[in-house]
């Protein structure tokens, strides 16, 4: 049925004979697009903008405007909260870009034949794993019960266990582990289709390793890293499990203080104001971020 | 730098040092859950006490194994029942949109290509909640003006199927057009000029050549609902998918019984993972993982 | 009802652009034709009009006498070799054969057995398991072609299948294109850019230029009769010269180019004196010869310095400047190794029969 709709100019048989079929073919390959796109994309985020500008002012009478807004600036916890995760979201993206990217190197340059696909391979299995189990595994790490405090006591480097969890610094390992695999593949690609010779040239033109990596590899990498960057950013921004179970109490993460108010709370106005809050922010950075290094938003999200 | 220009000893021992080290950062605490599957104590928490495969099989003494914890079981099979659901329909609307994509020509294509793509740059929790209240006020709707209720648009698996789907039909869709965008057409023109009919065409030709991405994207669809945790959360109702219930359960305190379902949920998806890899078309799957 | 297929008045039109122009033709069965043209004159968009991918605008293709009009492709009594072969890489080699004929619900032990004959006869017995990526350029030719002649067709159309092949391999998949058609006895409607495919091959060609015929005659028509200045500058290597008619006398007429050289030629065409003409001397029926004793008498000769010598075995050539107009010519030479020591700067003599150098109006070859 599908392929009624070919649209060349040169080939088409359907296109020549019968063109009210292909009317009616355009049709029903648009039906389930617009049906997923218009029923689960756009109307129900219309219907949160329209949600969030309603403020509940006595049981069952709403009224509109910003007072949803006006809440989140006027109580410091709330913007506390989205500013701290803001920063954090981006210093965690800093990390895993920093981390992944020598052995994103090694993975793309140095490594040969078998070595680098199972190197590949491997980066990509603990992701194959749901993050539930990914953050189970650091919790026994780290809690003060757990692998780790007890390993640094057997050491000698501290007296009696520490509690590793619940710090700022847990929550950033914890969202850089989970994040890895969405930085190290679009660097593996786009490093891969960064010529040998290009790097030897310059080389041979007297270049060191720093400026090769800053006038050669990097400007080659950009939309690698931008992809990789962007959706890290992302999924950081949005994440709920790693925060909350490995900041505790401590972790103030803005998805938290939705989940608080349209779950726990019921107050869905409020949460619908925060959800466009952070939809506003993520899709500003998404943004700035594609403006900034000169990328198109299909050419990234195909990419990566 | 590169293996062609001189490296210093320093330098490769620092790489492969680095490599190591990252590598061991990757798997330490999938090991550690594994390990602790199989530890015979109460906590998963050194030392070590010995093995044991009561977190599997056991039903005494207070000790109730993955395969006695009837709560847990029927958790992983509604997650399974979830991902059936979501891959189904991801392949299904992925295929029809791949074709939207690639073969049609309409105005707008290039706006409703790029509105393909917001879902994957939507935080999770975000479609979570605009689903929800969507669907909340559609059975709101429905209850006020026509006085019926619509369960399905209440929090529970269906909405849960449907907020999955939402992002994840996005891939399916990307993986499937990149694989159409590779069909050379003069196949089809070859089957007709042999005296194929249009259905023969499509079975035997298109098919054939769309299989690797149908089944990649299938894999994928139902790795990615399975761990789906955010979105679910906002939508999940009574019945609880298993990444569900391992949060509540690791919110009241550890288990080892939890460690036995991550190890079996790791060596599950590393064999589907295994399987895929092996295909001679494994680009497609590589492809579209991330 | 000994024509296979015919082709009347049949146009083809894309938004401003005329591919086909009102073509009419006819090809006898079991003949081998062929459609010679170079890119973008419409050859391409004529062979899919006859396989039915495109309808034409006016006119009717009809095959073994049938009107093809409303027909789809998948139901013509035609198949068609792809420019890039177009095998199906998801199958076998014998799946492939057999493809058309599952397709019409054929027995399988039938199917098995025809492709296991028809891949006989084109060489490659026993090749039914193997995988498509697994032959070489001229075994994925060869099950090509077989795929489509297990199927009996009236008509066989090629799309210039050779393009693809390395120069080798192409000179020996002519000759054994020649021997299958005469093998099967097919119908063969062929298309090309080659002169040369198209001259060796075919029992007669057709010359296409934007969307119309400028001539369809014999291999040896087209070569020493072209009909037009396009067909004369098109097939076979030729010498052009454009001048006036000074003189007309009888068919052969006198024309003085721009550079001042004087020469005769046959013209068929109506010309006085004054017209805008040009003239074609094909390379090996000027006669060369080191002075002018050496040359057939009655005819006028010429004097010149060698430019270059252009060594190519039978196919050898020199580059003469006429002197003193430096007008330039290329000259077969002779295969008896008469003129093997031939130098550069050299002075020879050279002339050639006016009645074996051909001549057109200017002006009709205004591509």
């Amino acid at each position: 049925m599908a392929d009624r709709l070919r649209s060349r100019t040169t080939a088409t048989l359907a296109g020549d004979l019968v063109a009210p079929h292909m009317r009616l073919a355009l049709f029903l390959l648009l039906a389930p697009a617009l049906l997923w796109l218009l029923g689960l994309i756009v109307l129900p985020h219309v219907d949160l903008a329209v949600l969030s500008l309603r403020t509940r002012v006595a049981p069952r009478t709403y009224e509109l405007g910003f007072g949803n807004y006006r809440t989140f600036i006027d109580e410091p916890l709330y913007w506390h909260t989205f500013v701290r995760t803001a920063v954090m979201s981006i210093f965690a993206t800093v990390c895993t870009l920093l981390i992944a990217f020598p052995a994103a190197w090694y993975i793309a340059k140095i490594a040969r034949g078998r070595a680098k696909s199972l190197l590949f391979v491997m980066c990509l299995i603990p992701f194959w794993v749901s993050e539930t189990v990914r953050t189970l595994g650091w919790m026994i790490l780290l809690r003060e019960s757990g692998v780790l405090p007890r390993l640094l006591v057997e050491l000698g480097i501290t007296a009696k266990p520490v509690e590793l969890l619940y710090h700022d610094t847990t929550i950033l390992v914890g969202l850089v582990y989970t994040s890895m695999l969405f930085m190290v593949v679009p660097l593996v690609s786009a490093l891969e289709s960064l010529d040998d010779s290009l790097i030897e040239a310059a080389y041979d033109l007297g270049g060191n390793g720093l400026s090769i990596l800053r006038q050669i590899v990097i400007p080659h990498a950009a939309p690698g890293i931008a992809a990789g960057s962007i959706i890290v950013f992302m999924l950081t921004l949005g994440n709920y499990l790693t925060p909350t179970l490995l900041g505790g109490k401590n972790s103030l993460w803005f998805t938290e203080q939705i989940y608080t108010q349209f779950i726990t709370r019921f107050n869905w106005e409020q949460g619908a104001a925060f959800g466009f809050l952070l939809l506003v922010l993520s899709t500003a950075i998404v943004w700035l971020g594609l403006v900034v290094t000169g990328q198109k938003f299909g050419d990234v999200m195909r990419r990566s | 730098m590169i293996p062609s220009l001189p490296r210093s000893l320093v330098s490769r021992c620092a790489n492969i040092g680095y490599v190591g080290a990252f590598f061991v950062f990757l798997f330490v605490p999938l090991v550690v859950v594994a390990v602790f599957a199989f530890n015979d104590a109460n906590y998963p928490a050194p030392p070590w006490r010995g093995f044991t495969l009561n977190w599997f099989v056991g039903s005494s003494g207070g000790r109730i194994g993955l395969f006695g914890d009837a709560p847990l079981v029927k958790s992983v099979a509604t997650s399974a029942i979830v991902a059936c659901w979501v891959t189904a329909l991801s392949i299904a609307f992925g295929a029809a949109n791949a074709f939207l994509l690639e073969r049609a020509r309409f105005r707008g294509k290039t706006a409703l290509s790029m509105l393909m793509l917001a879902p994957l740059v939507i935080p999770g929790v975000i479609l979570g909640i605009s689903i929800l209240a969507f669907a909340s006020r559609l059975a709101q709707f429905a209850n006020d003006f026509l006085g019926i209720e619509i369960d399905f648009l209440r929090p529970g698996l269906p909405l849960v199927v449907l907020g999955q789907f939402s992002y994840i039909v996005s891939i399916a869709t990307l993986t499937i057009a990149a694989r159409l965008k590779r069909f050379d057409i003069t196949l089809e023109e070859a089957a007709f000029n042999l005296g194929a009919s249009r259905r023969d065409v499509f079975l035997t030709i298109m098919l054939p050549h769309l299989k690797p991405a149908l089944v990649g994207a299938g894999a994928i669809a139902f790795l990615m609902s399975f761990e789906n945790f955010n979105t679910t959360l906002m939508l999940v109702g009574s019945d609880a998918p298993l990444t569900i219930m391992m949060y509540g359960r690791m919110r009241e305190g550890a288990s080892p019984v939890l460690n036995a379902v991550s190890l079996f949920l790791m060596v599950a998806s590393m064999l589907l993972a295994l399987a895929l890899l092996r295909r001679p078309e494994r680009t497609d799957v590589s492809r579209a993982l991330p | 009802m000994d024509q296979d297929l015919e082709v009347d008045r049949v146009s083809k039109r894309y938004n401003a652009h005329l591919a086909v122009d009102a073509l009419s033709f006819a090809v006898p069965h079991g003949s081998f034709f062929s459609i010679l043209g170079p890119s973008g004159c419409g050859k391409t968009t004529l062979l899919r009009l006859i396989a039915g991918f495109l309808e034409p605008d006016s006119g009717d293709v009809r095959i073994g006498g049938h009107s093809m009009r409303g027909v789809s492709p998948n139901r013509r009594p035609v198949n068609m070799v792809f420019q890039n072969l177009a095998l199906f890489p998801m199958m076998s080699v014998g799946e492939n054969v057999g493809y058309g004929l599952a397709r019409r619900d054929i027995a399988s032990t039938e199917i098995r057995n025809r492709v296991a004959a028809m891949l006989k006869r084109v060489g490659l017995p026993g090749a039914e398991g193997k995988r498509v990526d697994q032959l070489s350029g001229g075994q994925k030719q060869r099950v090509a072609i077989a795929r489509s002649l297990v199927l009996e067709p009236t008509l066989l159309l090629l799309d210039e299948p050779l393009g693809a092949l390395d120069l080798k391999l192409r000179e020996h998949m002519k000759i054994e294109l020649k021997q299958l058609q005469a093998d099967f006895g097919t119908t063969f409607v062929y298309i090309t850019h080659d002169q040369s495919e198209a001259l060796v091959l075919s029992d007669r060609v057709a010359v296409m230029s934007a969307g119309r015929f400028e001539q369809i005659g014999t291999p040896q028509e087209l070569y020493y009769a072209p009909h037009t200045a396009f067909v004369a500058g098109f097939v076979g290597a030729n010498n052009r010269l454009s001048g006036t008619v000074q003189r007309v006398d009888g068919d052969i007429i006198e024309l003085h180019t721009a550079q001042g050289l004087a020469l005769h030629a046959r013209c068929t065409e109506h010309v006085v004196a004054g017209n805008e003409v040009e003239a074609f001397v094909r390379p090996e029926v000027v006669g060369l010869a080191r002075d002018a004793a050496g040359l057939a008498t009655g005819t006028p000769y010429y004097t010149g310095r060698i430019e270059s010598l252009l060594f190519d075995g039978a196919n050898s050539t020199v580059l003469v400047r006429e002197q003193p107009t430096n007008t330039e010519f290329r000259i077969a030479l002779p295969q008896t190794g008469q003129f093997a020591d031939l130098r550069e700067s050299e002075m020879i003599v050279f002339g050639f029969d006016p009645e074996r150098a051909i001549s057109f109006r200017g002006g009709n070859d205004g591509r």
